[in-house]
Order: C-alpha cells, then structure tokens, then sequence
C-alpha cells in the first residue's frame, strides 16, 4: 500500500498546487494550462479510487473537449489589454469583485450544506451509494443505473444540452450579405449551353462582358 | 520493499521492451511512407543510404541531434520546449493498452478504448502549445486550425468506436479482438472503416487533411519556429500517432492479433507478426493516400466532418444497435 499513498500524495499535491496556480498566475494562457493539469490529476485520483471510466470520461470530455474551448476563447481575446484591470481599477464601469465575492459565497454555503449533511446524517451515504460488486466492471453498473432507474433525468439533462446548444448558435448566427457558398449540385448541374455562349463578335470592337 | 523494486524492474523493462521497437519502427516507417510516396510518383526515393536507404531515417536523426536549438527571443520559453514533449510522451504512452497477443499486452486495463481515446484527444495540446508558445502568426494559425480539425474529427471517431463496442458489448481491446473471432467487424461495418480510415487521416494532420502545416499558406504550420532535435520530436509524435491510429484500426476492425482464417499455415505465425502485418497494410494505405489525393479547402474539411461524417456515424449507430436488437445478437446478456 505505501507505493498507492505515495501515488495518493504526488497527485493530491500536483493537483491543489495547480489549483491554486489556476486563479494566482498572472498570464490567463497559463492558467488554462494548469486547469487542464488539475484535471488531468484528478482523473488520475478517480482511476485510483477504482472508477476507471469516471477518469477516463473526465480525461475526454473536460480535458479533450471543454478546455481546448476555454484556450481557444482566451487566445482569441486580447488579454494584454486588460492586464490588471480586472480587479484593481474600472472596467465596464465596475470591478468583478462583488460578483465573484457572491459566487464564492454561494459555493461556500453549498459546502456547508453539503459536509453538514453527511455530519448529521451518518446514514445518508450509505443509503445513496450504490451496491459495488467487484464482478461487474464500473462502466456496466454506470449504465445499469443510468440507463434504468434514471432514464428520464438523462434524457432529459441531453435534451437541456440540445436547447442550450441550439440557443447558443440561434443567438451567434447572423447572416451577412455576399458570402459565396459552394454548391455541389449547381456546379454538377451546370450544362454547356448556360456556361458557353457563342458570341459573333463584331470587327475591331470586341465584345463587352458584364459580370 | 524487495517485491516493490523487482515488480519495479520488470515493468521498466517491459516498457523498454515495448518502447524501444516501436521506436525503432517510427523511424523505420518514416523510411517507408518516403519511400511509397516515391515510387507512385515514379522517382527513387531515400535510397543512398544503406542498403535500399534504410538507414536514411537514422542519418537524418544524427542530423537533427546534431543542429542547434533555436528558441525565438519573444517565445514563452518553457511552453515552447514543452510542447514536442507533450506531443512525443502522449504519442508513445498510447502503446501501453495495444494489445500484441492474447498475452502481450503492457497494461489489459478494462477501459482500454477509452483510455486510447483520451489521450488522443489530448494529443492536440502539444500543437495548440507549440503554436502558441511561438508567439508568431503563422504557427498560431496553423495550431487553431489543428485544434479545430482534430476536435471536430474526434467526435466522429468517438461514435464510430461505438458502433464497434455495441457489438462487443466491453471497452477492453483484448475482448474487441477475441470478439472477431468468427468475423472482423472490417465486413459488418464496411462504411465505419471507411470513415475511420479518413478521420483517422485528419486526426493525424496526414494529407489530404494537413492543413495545419499546409506548406504553402502557413510556411510549416505550428513547427515553424522549431529546429533541431525539437523538431525532430514533434516528427516523430507525429509519425508514432499515425502508427497508433493503424493500430487502432487494426484491432478495432481488422481482428487484431487474429490470423485471417484458422487453418494451418496461417495460424501458425504468432499474434504479433499478425498485428504488425495489418498495421503495415494499414501504413501503407495512409502513404498511398498522401500521394494521390491534393489537399482539402478548410470549410470542405469541416463540412466533411461536422455534416456528413457524424451524421452518417450516428445513423449508423442506430442501425447497428436496431439491427442487433432485433436479431437478438447483443452481447453481454
């Protein structure tokens, strides 16, 4: 077991360090650098405690997916310019403290709640937890519960996801003028006689084409 | 502690004696895409050096140890030298759950298809750090575009793992492989491979996809500021992605470590020959492409993945399952 703490530890700590790192580095770049660390240590940490597809889904879906977002939206902002204005002087006519002392606290009291809970109800978790047999592998006993006793939860949180989604690119879309779209079945479609035109042309005159 | 070090040892070595070959056949297969892309266009290809030129990767490894590092002076210095190691450790760390025999495997983890997932999926952040760290416009320009391709180009691949492992009905690729026992899931799920093998080409950034470095808009792309041995790595991440992704195709489609049919002369030659036989026709599939197709537009590209690919996967996905369904075929009952 001493090789399994050890392992326990070095993850723990690389991932509170980055945590850490996270909201303390001044370059916004790095910080998703060390969010994605801190995920990357915490899939490990679940892959220890014996939930293999919980670190694996966690590696693709946050990891692969969501933080290659989050870098692609702070590449493209321009982060030089708001360079220590965030906290310290105005910007949009106000500082983010307040909103993020609210979050904070929101998060906090949810803490409260939940450690509480577990405090004073000593039988909440066992009562929650599910029967873990050794036989079964996790990712079957995740899709025997999900797709059982909470089908309607999951279809309905991926329907949400689908509205949301559709909502986010209804609100982008805009539809600008003089965009030129290929067409496959125009250019396929496209016969002789409207692309070739058999014009007599008149001596030393030419012929004048319009567009 | 005794036990400790002895399993210790003979994981290191294990490793060693996984990583070593393939190694050595990252630079090999270097050798034989010049070489393949060569003779379709009627030249000679890399062939001075040592007998039919083999040795022509190795010359050129001496080369790049050899050249100086240059590190540009606005650069994020430690991203920058970071990013070909990412991209060389994530390429080589996949090998681990590739399964060579029924017997060879480095680590039979349950979730093995998933955890080759992953970390493919991770394998765009060498790129997207090598781009940025650069602190120049063209390999910024080519890292967002590789982002975009291969986040776009996973998606499709994910669904079409999917449609494997509902006929398997478990994620670990030993059991992918001892599921196509009787037949490769390459004849049920012809279409699949076919687009398997064209993503796994854009998730790659091989030809026709390798707009990321597309020579003539975006000079090399993300590798352009790098020189040396750095580049070298971000070569050979490049070259051992494209044998995992063989790999891959070879034990999610083609039987794996399985002869074609059981019978004498065939299933005498052991497992791994077998493995290494498919992911070579695999390879060589991948250079013939590169020498035959031009390059894609980028739009054409997105629309390819996002419009035609995934909704054809997904289609295939409910005829997949419907199809086992009704026939009462599902595995794992």
């Amino acid at each position: 077991m001493i090789a399994h703490s050890v392992f326990f530890y070095i993850f723990s700590l690389i991932a509170i360090v980055s945590a850490v790192m996270v909201t303390v580095s001044k370059n916004t770049v790095h910080s998703v650098f060390f969010l994605i660390l801190d995920f990357i240590s915490i899939s490990c940490l679940f892959i220890m405690v014996g939930a293999e597809f919980l670190g694996m889904i966690m590696l693709i879906v946050y990891v692969g997916a969501v933080a290659v977002l989050f870098l692609f939206v702070v590449m493209m902002l321009n982060v030089a310019e708001q360079k220590g204005q965030w906290f310290s002087s105005r910007w949009d006519g106000g500082t983010h403290i307040p909103v993020g002392l609210l979050v904070s606290l929101i998060i906090f009291f949810e803490l409260i709640i939940v450690i509480g809970g577990w405090k004073y109800k000593p039988d909440l978790l066992n009562s929650l937890s599910l029967n873990i047999s050794t036989e079964v592998t996790n990712t079957r006993s995740i899709g025997n519960v999900l797709y059982t006793d909470y089908i309607l939860l999951f279809q309905i949180s991926g329907m949400i996801l689908l509205v949301a989604m559709i909502g986010a690119i209804v609100l982008t879309y805009r539809e600008r003028a003089g965009v030129k779209r290929q067409s496959y079945v125009k250019q396929i479609s496209r016969e002789r006689d409207e692309g070739v035109d058999l014009v007599e042309a008149e001596r030393n005159k030419g012929v004048k084409i319009d567009a | 502690m005794d036990s400790y070090f002895s399993i210790l040892f003979t994981e290191v070595y294990k490793i060693l004696f996984l990583l070593v070959p393939v190694l050595v056949s990252v630079a090999m297969i270097v050798w034989l895409d010049r070489r393949v892309w060569a003779f379709v266009q009627k030249r000679r290809g890399p062939n001075v050096v040592g007998p039919f030129g083999l040795f022509q990767s190795l010359a050129d490894a001496l080369k790049y140890i050899f050249k100086e590092i240059i590190i540009p002076a606005s650069s994020n210095k430690l991203v920058f030298v970071l990013a070909p190691v990412v991209t060389m450790t994530l390429a080589l760390i996949s090998w681990a759950v590739i399964p060579f025999s029924e017997d060879f495997v480095l680590a039979d983890i349950n979730v093995g298809i998933l955890y080759l997932f992953a970390v493919s999926s991770l394998g765009v952040y060498g790129i997207i750090m090598g781009g940025w760290a650069s602190n120049s416009k063209y390999p910024f320009l080519g890292a967002i575009r590789s982002a975009a391709q291969m986040v776009s180009y996973e998606v499709s691949i994910g669904v079409i793992i999917i449609n494997v492992l509902l006929c398997v009905g478990s994620l670990n690729l030993s059991d992918i492989v001892l599921a196509q026992q009787n037949l490769w899931f390459v004849i049920p799920l012809f279409p699949m491979f076919v687009i398997f093998f064209i993503s796994a080409l854009a998730e790659t950034n091989r030809p026709p996809f390798d707009l990321p470095e597309a020579e003539a808009e975006l000079v090399a792309g993300y590798q352009t500021e790098y020189s040396g041995m750095m580049y070298a790595m971000f070569w050979l991440g490049e070259y051992a992605n494209i044998l995992l992704m063989c790999a891959m195709g070879a034990v999610l489609f083609l039987g794996g470590w399985l002869s074609p049919i059981d019978i004498f002369p065939f299933n005498a030659i052991p497992g791994p020959f077998w493995l290494i036989f498919k992911i070579l026709f695999l390879f060589i599939l991948f250079a013939l492409v590169k020498a035959t197709v031009p390059r894609y537009r980028y739009d054409q590209l997105m629309k390819l993945g996002w419009k035609i690919f995934l909704p054809f996967s997904l289609f295939y996905v409910v005829l997949t399952s419907s199809f086992l369904l009704y026939f009462d075929l599902l595995p794992g009952k």
